[in-house]
């Protein structure tokens, strides 16, 4: 069998699906919108992730160390010991905020500022922010660090901004086994719904499967219509899919932005990536013909032409 | 071309339908198996296609032992067997252009060499010109002949044909055997099961009388055979 006439045989097999499930609609639609639930699903909740994720900023490079010194330590003094903090290795940045601009931001923002003119004298330490490298940001590194600052001397307190960051990757990490668990669950939704729909679709064809096998066609030749119904049925599953997650895209898009305007940040809620819809159609197409490959292994050979 | 060599074969309900069957068919050979219905007939013929295994003895096909043939293998096997049957087992929602090709199209064939062979075969039928008709458009005497265009379409050495004429009228089961005879003039084996006297009578060059699962009488003369089954 030459390339092109084997090419022309699936050609010939895919056009007769496709020709098939056009003559009943209907039918067709309710299938594809079952499969588009299932995989809709997954996909969501993985757009929800990936937003929550770019949403809180990257955080692995941005879990400070507040080094608060003692209230007596002088500004010079403060600003040699950031000095010899930004010679530490696992230092990538340190910015020394002085208790003078402490007070001054304090009041800007903290809404007190009528009642901080009435202090008689400043009450803030002098500040270290301190930004470790990103490869020193995993907790033990952290707390190492901390060790290390609240043995100086100068030193009042150490604290560490990662706990909330912690527990947010921590709730992240709950949602992305939970997405797993979903697609692997609906995932097999899928398969059971093409299997059964090609299973029926064999019992409806089964005088044609007779006649076939009996002017000698090969199982392979009679699995192959069958298995691109069920690619046809995955890919338009997930196609619907796509438009499904585009519409809800689209309807989620200004409220979240306006979230995002009201937590003063100017977020965009982004779409599936081209990644993430390639994941898709390639999962829809693939769960689709493992599906009717499985229903037509069982089914087909169950059927032998009858003289 | 079939050789059956002490062929018994017992249905899984128990009926012996076939019990020490023996006989050959040369290759070009136009062979009539007669007999009452239930003597074995059909089953003879599905034993040709592989569409069911003795219990006992050997089948060979074009020299091959149906017994040793692997499952992945019997489906070229078939290709090379047309098969007709009494209720001609069209495809009633297809056209007959693509009933005829079906032979042509699982053993992929291209699509010109289907288109030039599906219109031979419907030529030598006298149906040229029925191609985009439904099946069930047709007499049944067409519909019969739409059913032997299948089983020619892929040019087999080996023709079987259960009742062929079973539900034609005496006029077109005689226009449906100068058809088969015309397959065996250009080199086809051809095994037809009948019990239909008349015809066996007139175009049969050997007769195989089947009674009860035993062969009754094996002729190149059709006379002695047929009026010692009468």
């Amino acid at each position: 069998m030459s390339v092109a006439v084997a090419g022309g045989r699936h050609l010939q097999a895919l056009l007769g699906s496709l020709g098939r499930l056009a003559r009943s609609p209907l039918a067709t639609l309710l299938t594809l919108l079952v499969i588009a639930l299932a995989l809709a699903l997954p996909t969501a909740l993985r757009l929800f992730v990936t937003n929550a994720q770019a949403a809180t900023g990257n955080f692995a490079n941005a879990v400070d160390l507040s080094v608060f010194l003692k209230t007596d330590v002088p500004l010079v003094k403060a600003q040699q010991l950031a000095q010899a903090a930004q010679r530490r290795h696992e230092v990538a940045s340190v910015t020394l905020i002085p208790a003078d601009k402490g007070l001054e931001d304090f009041k800007t923002y903290s809404g007190f500022g009528d009642a901080i003119v009435a202090l008689k004298e400043n009450p803030l330490p002098h500040v270290l922010h301190v930004r470790p490298r990103a490869e020193n940001s995993s907790a033990p590194a952290l707390e190492a660090l901390r060790s290390y600052f609240t043995a100086w001397p100068e030193v009042e307190l150490v604290q560490v901004d990662s706990e909330w960051v912690m527990r947010f990757n921590a709730i992240l990490e709950v949602l992305r086994r939970l997405l797993l668990l979903a697609a692997l669950l609906l995932g097999i939704g899928v398969l059971a719904v093409v299997g059964n729909t090609i299973r029926l679709e064999i019992g409806a064809r089964r005088a044609e499967i007779e006649v076939t096998k009996l002017v000698g066609g090969s199982n392979a030749f009679v699995r192959r219509p069958f298995l691109y119904t069920g690619v046809l049925y995955g890919l338009g599953g997930a196609l619907l899919a796509w438009a499904i997650i585009a519409i809800a895209v689209t309807v989620l898009a200004e409220p979240v932005a306006t979230l995002a305007r009201l937590y003063g940040s100017r977020y965009l809620l982004s779409g599936p990536s081209a990644a993430d819809v390639g994941t898709l159609l390639g999962a829809g197409a693939a769960l689709g013909w493992l599906g009717a490959w499985i229903s037509a292994a069982r089914h087909l050979r169950s059927i032998e032409p009858r003289a | 071309m079939i050789t059956f060599d002490r062929v018994s074969k017992r249905y899984p309900n128990g009926r012996d339908a076939l019990s020490n069957v023996s006989f050959s068919v040369h290759t070009g050979e136009m062979m009539f198996l007669t007999g009452r219905s239930g003597a074995g007939k059909s089953t003879v013929l599905k034993l040709i296609a592989l569409l069911e295994r003795p219990t006992r003895g050997a089948v060979l096909v074009g020299g091959r032992n149906t017994q040793s043939l692997k499952a992945r293998h019997i489906a070229a096997f078939r290709r090379r067997i047309g098969v007709v049957f009494q209720d001609h087992k069209l495809l009633a929602d297809r056209p007959v252009y693509d009933n005829v090709a079906l032979p042509l199209a699982v053993a992929a064939t291209p699509l010109k060499e289907i288109d030039r062979r599906v219109r031979a075969a419907l030529d030598q039928v006298g149906l040229l010109g029925k191609e985009q008709a439904l099946p069930l458009e047709l007499s049944v005497g067409e519909q019969q002949r739409v059913g032997i265009a299948r089983a020619v379409v892929s040019k087999p050495p080996l023709l079987i044909a259960d009742e062929p004429t079973g539900n034609l009228d005496p006029d077109l089961s005689l226009e449906v055997m100068r058809l088969f005879r015309r397959f065996q003039d250009v080199g086809v084996t051809v095994v037809i099961a009948s019990h239909d006297h008349h015809l066996v009578h007139e175009f049969a060059q050997r007769v195989i009388v089947l009674e009860d699962g035993h062969v009754q009488g094996d002729a190149a003369d059709p006379l002695p055979s047929v009026l010692a089954y009468r």
